[in-house]
């Protein structure tokens, strides 16, 4: 790996000026000039409303989108000189619905990206019922089910266990417990917190629940119609004075007003 | 004569055409699905190419069959009279059906599974055999049965440019303006696409996955 003296020696991902405009070149831009660099081990919270281009700076990270100007750098290396099979291969990816494939039981799901790094079966084997354990699902009972025979949770709980496969060590999450139901969704949350605490994986983490946000970041970065507008741990976060800040920490005091239960 | 004592009596000849009936059906569905279906996946990508073969198959199949086999006789190698130029028209018949729930196959799925696929760092080549395919199959057989009873139909016309099958049975009885030998080959016909549309309905539900 050409390893450039400009990045800082613990940046796993950083994006440098980045700006990515639909096709064609000249399009709207759904994220401008964005900086940031999310060092290792670190969860790096991408907050912000729909369409401020959250999902897109993930995109961005495994090239399944190329900026039209400036460069995003995955372990030292530029997204455009990367293999993107190999990229993706070191990255795990859960999304909201989870995108499991319907044809595949749960444990040739998990299994998929080690099958395509041809590991043995019986290491694959051990890895699946390995993993099923880490996201709380008892490999006897859920191994040979399809994802149709699951719950909304538990087909969340396979997407992570998907993700973590083959020991990436980069984590891109689109909004993973957007469409739960608030029980299992604040449950999953708990878990997956201290399971990331656990894991020591870098996390890119997209939401637009603030609560979520406080609950899971090292650092949370609010997007603004494709700009980055404020930056800080969660601690610090709450106190920036930023009218979108302000938007959002409102909008806490009435999810816990109504949600009473989720105050923990 | 009865309609059932013509049977009794014929069992054997009628028997032997339902077989030949059935060989042109297969012959021709099998080149049929070797074009449609790699066609269908090799368009998938390419929009222009798309509404081409697609435009083609379509207007292929608005020509009526008696005069897609009358236009083949005439064309060198393969045309004429007999099997061939009836497999040909057959195959351009059934291509359609197949071709185009191909494409739809291929296009009808989830796109967060298929953005998962990319984002886990499958290859085009593997979203397309291990993901695309597999859940485009019910669809893809879907039109192979539509196919395989429009073939069935359509192949006892073939009996007009000598290319044998129960169409023979029909053509004689119109001449000879006898029911019996009429259904003689409308009844076995008819119990192929029967049959047909039963067993690879069958086989398209085993393969659905929801």
């Amino acid at each position: 790996m050409n390893a450039k003296p400009m990045a800082l020696p613990n940046s796993v991902i950083e994006f440098r000026g980045v700006t990515y405009r639909v096709p064609p070149a000249n399009g709207h831009a759904l994220v401008s000039d964005i900086s940031f660099a999310v060092h290792a081990g670190e969860t790096l919270v991408l907050l912000g409303r729909s369409g401020s281009g959250k999902t897109t700076i993930l995109k961005l990270t495994n090239r399944l989108l190329l900026p039209s100007a400036g460069h995003v750098l995955v372990s030292d290396r530029s997204t455009s000189d990367w293999d993107p099979i190999r990229l993706r291969r070191g990255i795990g990816y859960v999304i909201q619905e989870a995108g499991l494939f319907p044809h595949f039981t749960v444990a040739e799901n998990v299994g998929l990206v080690p099958a395509l790094e041809n590991w043995d079966s019986g290491r694959i084997a051990r890895r699946v019922e390995e993993l099923l354990r880490l996201v709380g699902l008892d490999p006897g009972e859920f191994a040979a089910r399809r994802p149709r025979e699951l719950s909304g949770g538990q087909r969340q709980r396979v997407g992570v266990a998907r993700a973590l496969a083959a020991d990436p060590p980069i984590l891109l999450m689109d909004e993973p417990f957007g469409a739960l139901d608030p029980v299992t969704r604040s449950e999953l949350q708990r878990e997956f917190s201290a399971l990331a605490r656990r894991l020591g994986k870098t996390i890119v983490f997209v939401t637009h629940d603030l609560r979520e946000a406080l609950l899971l970041a090292s650092r949370i970065a609010l997007l603004e119609a494709g700009r980055i507008v404020a930056v800080g741990t969660p601690q610090e976060f709450l106190h920036i004075d930023h009218p979108e800040v302000h938007a959002f920490t409102a909008s806490l005091t009435t999810s816990l007003v109504t949600q009473p239960g989720a105050s923990t | 004569m009865t309609t059932w004592s013509f049977f009794l009596e014929h069992h054997a000849e009628i028997f032997d055409t339902t077989l030949e009936h059935l060989t042109l059906v297969i012959i021709a569905m099998a080149f049929a699905i070797l074009i449609g279906v790699p066609l269908g996946m090799f368009v998938v990508q390419r929009p222009a190419l798309r509404t081409l073969a697609l435009g083609i198959a379509s207007i292929l199949q608005t020509v009526p069959s008696l005069a897609l086999f009358g236009f083949l006789i005439p064309i060198p190698f393969i045309g004429g009279i007999g099997r061939r130029t009836a497999i040909v028209a057959l195959v351009l018949y059934a291509i359609l059906p197949i071709l185009r729930n191909t494409y739809v196959g291929l296009t009808g799925i989830d796109p967060s599974v298929l953005e998962a696929a990319e984002a886990m760092g499958m290859t085009d080549a593997q979203i397309l055999w291990r993901v695309r395919l597999p859940l485009a199959l019910a669809v893809i057989l879907a039109g192979i049965r539509t196919a395989t009873v429009i073939t069935i139909g359509v192949a006892t016309i073939a009996a007009v440019i000598g290319a044998g099958g129960l169409g023979t049975f029909i053509f004689r009885g119109v001449a000879m303006v006898s029911d019996a030998v009429i259904l003689a080959g409308a009844i076995p016909a008819a119990l192929l696409a029967i049959l047909a549309d039963l067993l690879l309905g069958l086989l398209e539900r085993k393969l659905k996955v929801s």
